[in-house]
């Protein structure tokens, strides 16, 4: 080949691959800094952010808001997360539900909507998963920014050969450094992941918190699923919300697990140790999440129908049942949503004098029957200072 | 713990810098239009690194 060809072909080559540097680069720019607007419902007296339990990570990519609704009455506390994992949607459109909607007549409630920004602001391009996910609601279209299971790696990297956690040394995968839901109950000094951990034990400890929730999803091929994850302290109110939801609300039963005491870093297992918070956490079924899924997009993210999974599911590979409809984004939400309504009520009921009463929250199955969007307020008509940006 | 922290990032961020720079001056000399386009493939990621994007 002559010189001057391969120059050539070297020139254009050069072209095509800056030309895709600042496509992808621009894509990748936007879903890092794009903002989420939520609109404070009623009962919030107060928006902090963790930096403010926790100095370091003020103004960082990890300064989550933290909505504090107080009744004014007095009462117990309940601390409720989203978006521990980002990639699991129904989460933080739960934890938002509950922030622009929740009215209390007792108590204090603690909602923290997107727990790990930083995960919030990558996803994965090679499972292609995609940047954002856009819900209807009665004012036009809310977009949201899709994330990932791990904090984005431009926080954090590298990671360790191993990770080792903190206080139990328990040896680890990996990337689990960058796994909110291995890293509690935090670290001081530790990685990003673990400072936010450090953050949130701060927010527990100095709020005197009494239950945490911690809102997940999984993969139908994942043993874990369609249940609530108990720490000892726990398990009762967990085994009462399990029998009353399967009973009287859920299609699909949602069943208890109790969290085991020699697996470290998951918020049901250290939260309950490190604090005197009683810590449970949910799970509902998210088809996009499994491996054998088959297109990976916004409309499986949201309808949750994959033939693919479907035929594993007839294979007896799955942990969760699955049929033409799907688990839509609407039945995901309204299970977290009841479930944590059941909670708290139970609570109430075994822990006299330390109530948490939170009315105007959809139940069940007023999710499927309205639509998660009917549950989001408009930004544009709401007052500047109600408006508060994910 | 948190200065050795940065300080590996930092130095992860240099050798990506070094691998962008060696495959940069790869570019340049090889004479094989395969390995030319090969190589500059495997530089986007570690320039979108480098910039913080990605």
């Amino acid at each position: 080949m002559s010189k001057q060809r391969l120059n050539i072909i070297k020139i254009i080559t050069m072209i095509l691959i800056v030309a895709s540097l600042i496509i992808s680069g621009k894509a990748f720019l936007a879903h890092r800094n794009y903002k989420e607007a939520v609109v404070a419902g009623p009962s919030v007296t107060e928006v902090k952010t963790l930096g403010d339990y926790f100095a370091p990570l003020k103004g960082s990519v990890a300064d989550c808001n933290i909505y504090i609704l107080d009744s004014g009455k007095p009462g117990g506390t309940i601390f409720l997360i989203g978006g521990s994992h980002p990639e699991e949607p129904a989460t933080n459109l739960t934890a938002e539900i509950f922030a622009e909607n929740a009215v209390l007549k007792q108590g204090k409630l603690i909602i923290a909507i997107r727990a790990n920004r930083s995960a919030s602001t990558v996803t994965r391009p090679g499972d292609a998963y995609p940047q954002f996910y856009n819900i209807k609601t009665d004012w036009g279209t809310k977009k949201f920014r899709m994330g990932d299971r791990w904090s984005n790696p431009l926080d954090s990297w590298p990671d360790p050969e191993v990770y080792v956690h903190y206080p139990s040394k328990q040896m680890l995968a990996y990337m689990d450094i960058r796994n909110i839901n291995r890293t509690w109950p935090g670290k001081k000094d530790g990685s990003i992941t673990e400072q936010i951990c450090y953050g949130f034990m701060n927010v527990i400890k100095e709020e005197n918190v009494d239950l945490f929730i911690d809102l997940h999803e999984a993969e139908l091929e994942y043993p874990v699923i369609s249940t609530i994850v108990a720490h000892e302290s726990g398990q009762n109110i967990a085994a009462m919300a399990s029998m009353m939801l399967t009973d009287m609300e859920f299609a699909e039963p949602i069943g208890i697990e109790f969290s085991p005491k020699s697996l470290h870093g998951l918020s049901h297992r250290e939260i309950g140790d490190h604090s005197d918070a009683v810590s449970l956490l949910f799970e509902t079924p998210e088809p996009f999440l499994d491996r054998v899924r088959g297109v990976t997009d916004e409309r499986l993210l949201l309808e949750g129908k994959d033939p693919f999974v479907m035929r594993a599911g007839k294979f007896g590979l799955l942990y969760e049942s699955i049929d033409e409809d799907g688990w839509p984004i609407d039945v995901r939400v309204g299970r977290h949503c009841s479930t944590t309504l059941m909670v708290s009520q139970i609570w109430n009921q075994t822990n006299p004098g330390k109530g948490v009463i939170i009315e105007n929250i959809p139940k069940y199955a007023d999710v499927i029957d309205n639509g998660v969007g009917h549950y989001f307020k408009n930004p544009d008509e709401a007052v500047a200072e109600k408006v508060f940006y994910e | 713990m948190g200065i050795l922290n940065t300080v590996i990032e930092f130095s992860y961020y240099l050798l990506s810098a070094f691998i962008a720079f060696v495959l940069i001056r790869e570019i340049y000399k090889t004479e094989n239009y395969q390995e030319a386009v090969l190589y500059s493939v495997i530089l986007v990621p570690f320039i979108l690194r480098i910039l913080r994007i990605k």
